[in-house]
């Protein structure tokens, strides 16, 4: 579980974004992969709208979400915010800077943490943090300190000595977020950070970013498709798919809008007992996944619900039960989301 | 730290300059091949000593085995330099690795020379090695090794910027691999055989490889009187080659950062 440390502030909604300190504004912003042809191995792959016209801002000090299922378009969308892929049209403004034309200025207003970490891989952890904090202009002492800090800050001191390659997943991608955050940038943009990582190491970065919002008004831009993580951690939210924003808002705004549903899973210890009707009526509305069903249902329907399945032979049936508040996940799909895998619970 | 939070709103930081990020790029390169390269450095070397052992069945003293030892010292060179950067660039670029730089305010130039330059001097003490044992197999003269001081970096710059050049450029990871064993079997077939029993053409593709150059002047220098304006000219010419080559590879690290 990741921790929302993140204090509480007011929001408002989506539309009165355009007035005050917007960061990064992004317009209209569209990019086609060209259809693959097949080779020997590798099947044709038609052409792909990875961001289909998608506009956004991002305001000072605020972590703002994009999340959205596995090919959803996000990380395409961060890519060409930082300047490493160009759009074939559209609009990215950075603190004022046009990073369509010249791509060059997102490195020095931002700094990117990507999901590999092939170009850090062979160095040590300490060495990572450090040649990164140079390659951002700083002087050799300058560096250490600013090394020293981040890896005493992350907890990374006693490992500081053995390379990225030795260390476990989630290690691994806390060193390649020290090396993002050596050399502060007024902008973070994280792609997927904690990945793989224990929840002691997840706290300490949720404590990182705050401590530069707070100190610095820093601003994050947060790739996820971990819905607990948007619901805890953001200010903000743009749900994606298929290369479209299909909402953007903050978590309790967006779920608001599905307040009148309650989700209810049910885990079958084996086959469904179908010949029971209350569970047969059931059936038509649940999505299934292997022995587990979910529903989302009226209060009212997903009491009379849980009436009838812990009662009686269903009970006998049934292997775990939980009713919940709806999640990103539900609003993910109640916006017409076209599958919740790939989004994750965790 | 807290420098940076009286930077004012929209003003980008300062570009890192071109020596200070080369020297970081350079020494992290270096202690990443110190972990990753020693066992390789190690096949190189006992390769290149391996090619003189059978040689000396083959040749009788006299230039053909200046040519010998002076081909397999810088075989070591073309082996780490050439391949084993090749591959290291096409690895990085297919694996997303370039994004990190990408997104640094460094200058192309001093991420490629910086990689460039660490795998060149990689490879000294392998070369040297080779040279000595070399030089005790063949009874060669060893007052002329300190030339290798020169022929490595020459001969390094040139190779290392094109086997950069190549990582870069390949479309493919495993073309970049293929690319940079191709350039070393060449340097190998082309470099150590004594160029007198060659057929012509092959001596033309042997002149239009730069490693060749830094073998010839190698190979000069153990004669007793060494023509010092040839193994300048040829020195010269494998620096000229490294300037084009290292410019053809900072190019290609540009084309392939943005895309």
């Amino acid at each position: 579980m990741s921790t929302g440390t993140a204090p509480a502030r007011p929001q408002g909604g989506s539309g009165t974004a355009a007035a005050d300190g917007v960061v990064c504004a992004v317009r209209d912003l569209v990019k086609t992969y060209p259809a693959v042809r097949g080779r020997r191995g590798a099947p044709a792959l038609p052409e792909t709208r990875a961001t289909d016209g998608i506009s956004l801002d991002v305001r000072r000090g605020e972590v703002f979400g994009l999340l959205g299922p596995n090919g959803a378009g996000k990380s395409t969308l961060v890519r060409q915010l930082t300047g490493l892929l160009r759009p074939d049209s559209g609009s990215v403004t950075l603190l004022g800077h046009d990073i369509v034309r010249r791509p060059e200025l997102a490195s020095r207003l931002l700094a990117y943490l990507g999901q590999e970490s092939t170009a850090l891989d062979e160095l040590t952890v300490s060495l990572a943090a450090e040649t990164t904090a140079r390659l951002r202009g700083l002087d050799v002492r300058a560096a250490r300190a600013a090394r020293d800090a981040v890896l005493e800050e992350l907890g990374l001191t006693p490992i500081a000595g053995h390379p990225l390659k030795k260390l476990s997943g989630g290690q691994r991608r806390l060193a390649c977020f020290a090396a993002a955050l050596v050399g502060e940038r007024p902008v973070l943009v994280l792609d997927e950070p904690t990945t793989g990582m224990d929840p002691v190491a997840r706290r300490a970065v949720w404590a990182a970013v705050d401590r530069r919002r707070a100190e610095h008004g820093a601003t994050v831009v947060l790739v996820t498709h971990n819905v607990i993580e948007a619901e805890t951690v953001l200010d903000r939210v743009a749900v994606i798919d298929q290369g479209r924003v299909i909402a953007c808002d903050t978590p309790a705004a967006l779920k608001a809008r599905v307040s009148d549903e309650v989700r209810l899973e049910l885990v079958w210890r084996t086959a469904p007992p179908l010949d029971v009707p209350a569970v047969a009526a059931l059936a038509g509305a649940a999505a299934e996944s292997g022995r587990r069903w979910v529903l989302r249902l009226s209060p009212d329907e997903a009491r009379a619900a849980v009436g009838a399945v812990t009662g009686g032979p269903a009970f006998a049936a049934l292997d775990d039960f939980t009713l919940a508040t709806p999640s990103l996940e539900d609003v993910y799909l109640a916006l017409g989301g076209r599958t919740a895998k790939g989004l994750v619970k965790s | 730290m807290s420098a940076a939070a009286s930077v004012p709103l929209g003003t980008p930081a300062p570009r890192a300059r071109l020596l200070p990020s080369l020297a970081a790029v350079y020494r992290a390169q270096l202690s990443r091949a110190r972990v990753a390269r020693i066992p390789l450095l190690f096949v190189a070397t006992f390769q290149s000593v391996g090619i003189m052992v059978l040689m000396r069945g083959v040749v009788d003293g006299g230039s053909e085995a200046r040519a010998v030892v002076a081909g397999s010292s810088v075989l070591v060179v073309a082996f780490v330099a050439l391949n084993l950067l090749a591959q290291y660039f096409g690895q990085l670029r297919a694996g997303g690795g370039l994004d990190h730089y990408a997104t640094l305010p460094v200058p192309p130039a001093s991420v490629v020379l910086g990689a460039a330059a660490a795998y060149a001097s990689f490879t000294l003490p392998g070369t040297l090695v080779t040279a000595v044992i070399g030089c005790l197999l063949f009874g060669l003269p060893m007052g002329g090794l300190w030339i290798l001081a020169a022929v490595v970096p020459l001969a390094g710059a040139a190779l290392a910027g094109l086997g950069a050049a190549l990582g870069l450029l390949a479309p493919r990871q495993e073309l970049a691999t293929l690319a940079g064993q191709l350039g070393m079997s060449a340097a190998l077939l082309l470099g150590v055989l004594p160029p007198e029993r060659m057929p012509g053409v092959i001596v033309w593709a042997r002149d239009l490889l730069p490693s060749t150059y830094g073998v010839e002047a190698f190979a000069r220098t153990f004669s007793p009187h060494p023509d010092w304006a040839a193994v300048c000219l040829d020195l010269g010419v494998c620096a000229a080659v490294g300037v084009l080559s290292l410019s053809a590879a900072t190019w290609a690290y540009r084309r392939a950062a943005v895309r």
